[in-house]
């Protein structure tokens, strides 16, 4: 036998397209992560160029990686959020999923 | 021991414990189905479950150990920051809703879900068991390092207090009070350290950071050929010298007490500066720079050699805003003390001497990681290695995974994703500023960087040293927790209930899960125990690389190619694993614990990632094309 969810979900209409859009974000900030590893390894001296108040590329970066994260997370919810209003019919369930607690 | 013990730490130690446990009691009489006692029965709020993933994953190892990296090698620490909160975009972006609609209980669910397979089954929940075990040794370091300063116990106790209090925690309500301690605890983690990191920069930056800060002497000497010949100073007469490289080091005597000095310069005249130092003698007597503990000679550390502000040289700095305050550390010279052991007949001597550091050094990489001066090809792939490992990691960790099933529906483990982010990310931009707070205040203790944050809330009082020991300690508790349920899920309903099919009721996979809680807690005692006094988020670094390359492979090919077969996954969960380990135990870093040469090690590399991450893709690759014929998919329910 095998088993069900945890909770029962509805189908999701929305789903391919969240993942298209998910894997693309994924992919920016993936390479924007790849270039700060570069920099770090092949030229890390590059890392003490004062670039903004005061701080360096280094702290910049840093900090940029951080709330770049925060940033395409609230975009990515808010575009989601939108297509399920949009492709789940309450008929389909997801909609209604969501208040199912 | 440099610290002593504060009534009020151990008060609001006390209350925080009886509250804590209030909160199982609670829990415990309402836990009674399996969905309830591993996955809080799916009910937990989107905002709640954001916040307990923050403390479920902001555990000793950021805490403790990121800020003490900071505090020791300055940026270098901050880079596990980066990496951690990096991997959640994984988590957010690629994994987060596929999982929660493919699985139940435990993350072997959902990697089982299209096959019903049994080496999956297998597999999976030994990777669980292992990568929890290895998060769970620092968690358990941690813990004993925080119980020295707040109860005055011994590290061992400390281990097993927290073993004891997480096993009854969790073996009493599971996912449920798991969940609230850890809403709790990370909640107070973030306020807390908001307060610190306000009280830090408002405090501004000074060359002594406090009054009683010890005032480390020079004294002059005439130097004969390569010896210290004699000293300007009728109260000292020479004892002995140890030299290593370009290091040279005199041992003084004083009224019978023997102290360590470093030959230096000081404006064109030879002089011996005062360091710090711990002799275990030839009988096996611990004396610090040349004391016994009692006598609290082991002075705290870090201040600031040189604070230059606009181009000027100046003693103290005052408003200062968050920018400033890391452009005058930039600007200015920090003096870190570096280490270096010796033998002195009989004696084993450990020195850390005064190491002036320009801001310049200590804001970008290549204090800790080699990937500047000094480097190699191997100490730059090794830096990639562990970056690699971060950025995959958070991902594949089970005990984050699971709590993808606490909330009712995809759309809430989104949400709950997104303020895990911003609360994380949050108060990992907080590290670096607690981080280098602890290096220019004089609060180091060189013996444990793990203590860094707390000593530095103690510089600002003893009440809000107690209030964030006490929350340090909760950490500890909080991600225990989340990997003890982990790991009783894949004992009780991976390997008993669906592996070797035991056809246990509901009732018994609570019983046989708590009991698995009991045994994974014993044995996370002992580890604790064993590998006291190692950094904790170096710990934590091998438990991501671990999870990155025997759980990543197999969920994310799972999700994206149509190819792979249920072997193809066993198999490569089972080749990440043990290329993930050997390679760690192989390493220089291993070698040392050994006590053998890590220039000897057979693998030079001490992170595993950038090989058994490949490796594991691959197998699941091969194995997947060479047996298509055996794929057969049993449709999911629902």
């Amino acid at each position: 036998m095998l088993h069900g969810e945890a909770v029962k979900l509805g189908k999701d209409e929305s789903a391919a397209q969240k993942s298209k859009i998910g894997l693309i974000l994924f992919g920016v900030y993936a390479l924007i992560y790849a270039g700060f590893v570069a920099i770090n390894t092949l030229a890390p001296k590059t890392m003490g160029i004062r670039v903004f108040l005061g701080l360096n590329l280094a702290v910049v970066y840093g900090f940029g990686l951080i709330i770049l994260a925060i940033v395409m997370g609230v975009a990515y919810n808010h575009y989601c959020t939108k297509l399920e209003d949009r492709l789940n019919k309450p008929e389909t369930g997801n909609a209604k999923e969501e208040g199912d607690a | 021991m440099i610290y002593s013990v504060s009534p009020l730490a151990i008060i609001l130690f006390v209350v925080f414990v009886l509250f804590v446990l209030g909160i199982s009691f609670y829990f415990g009489n309402k836990t009674k189905s399996s969905a309830g006692y591993f996955a809080a029965g799916g009910t937990i709020h989107w905002g709640v479950n954001g916040i307990a993933f923050a403390g479920d994953y902001l555990s000793a190892a950021s805490f403790l150990g990121i800020c003490g990296m900071i505090a020791f090698s300055g940026y270098d620490g901050f880079l596990y920051s980066i990496g951690y909160l990096a991997g959640w975009v994984v988590a957010l972006f690629v994994v987060a809703e596929p999982l929660k609609r493919l699985g139940k209980f435990t993350f072997t669910d959902a990697l089982d879900s299209k096959f019903n397979n049994k080496g999956i089954q297998l597999m999976a929940a030994i990777s669980t068991l292992i990568v929890s075990i290895c998060y769970l040794i620092p968690q358990m370091v941690g813990a004993g390092a925080l119980v020295k300063p707040l109860l005055g116990l011994p590290h061992w106790t400390g281990v097993i207090m927290v073993g004891a209090i997480v096993i009854f925690i969790v073996a009493t309500a599971g996912m449920t009070s798991t969940t609230y301690v850890q809403f709790i605890k990370g909640g107070l983690l973030i306020v807390f350290s908001t307060i610190l990191t306000i009280y830090l920069v408002s405090n501004g930056l000074a060359k002594k950071p406090a009054e009683d800060y010890h005032d480390f002497k020079t004294i002059p000497v005439a130097v004969s050929g390569d010896s210290v010949a004699t000293v300007e100073s009728s109260d000292y007469t020479l004892a002995g010298e140890f030299k290593k490289g370009d290091l040279h080091f005199v041992k003084l005597e004083k009224e019978g007490i023997n102290s360590w000095w470093k030959l230096g310069e000081k404006d064109g005249v030879a002089v011996l500066e005062e360091t710090i130092s711990k002799t275990v003698t030839g009988d096996g007597n611990v004396l610090y720079n040349g004391e016994p503990q009692e006598a609290r000679k082991f002075f705290q550390v870090g201040h600031i050699g040189k604070l230059v502000k606009d181009g000027k040289e100046v003693d103290k700095v005052d408003g200062l805003n968050p920018f400033s305050y890391l452009s005058t550390i930039e600007d200015s010279e920090i003096i870190r003390f570096a280490d270096v052991p010796f033998k002195d007949g009989d004696d084993s001597v450990t020195v850390w001497y005064q190491n002036p550091t320009p801001g310049t050094t200590i804001m970008r990489p290549g204090l800790k990681f080699k990937v500047d001066k000094g480097s190699t090809p191997w100490s730059k792939l090794n830096f990639i290695s562990l970056m690699l490992a971060l950025f995959f990691g958070t991902a594949a960790l089970p005990h984050i995974l699971i709590r993808y099933y606490t909330v009712p529906s995809q759309r809430d483990a989104r949400k709950s994703t997104i303020v895990a982010i911003a609360a994380i990310g949050f108060f990992y931009i907080l590290t670096l500023f607690m981080g280098l707070g602890a290096m220019t205040n004089g609060v180091l203790d060189m013996e444990s960087s793990n203590m860094s944050a707390p000593l530095l809330a103690k510089y600002f009082g003893v009440g809000l040293f107690s209030i964030i020991s006490a929350i340090a300690f909760a950490t500890v508790l909080g991600t225990v927790s989340g990997l003890i349920v982990a790991s009783s899920g894949a004992v009780a309903h991976d390997l008993m209930d669906r592996y070797m099919n035991l056809k246990l009721t509901d009732k018994g996979k609570v019983r046989a899960g708590k009991i698995a809680a009991v045994v994974v807690g014993g044995i996370a005692i002992l580890l604790g125990i064993l590998f006291k006094g190692m950094n904790v988020s170096f710990l934590v670094g091998w438990a991501f690389a671990v999870a990155a390359s025997a759980n990543l492979p197999a969920i994310l090919m799972l999700l994206f190619w149509k190819k792979t077969t249920a072997q193809g996954i066993a198999y490569s969960i089972l080749v990440g694993i043990v290329s993930a380990l050997t390679i760690i135990l192989l390493s220089p870093d291993m070698y040392a614990r050994y006590g053998l040469d890590p220039a000897t090690a057979l693998i030079p590399l001490g992170n595993p990632g950038i090989i058994s991450i490949p490796l594991s893709f691959l197998t699941l690759v091969v194995v997947s094309l060479m047996t298509q014929k055996k794929r057969k998919d049993v449709p999911a329910e629902a």
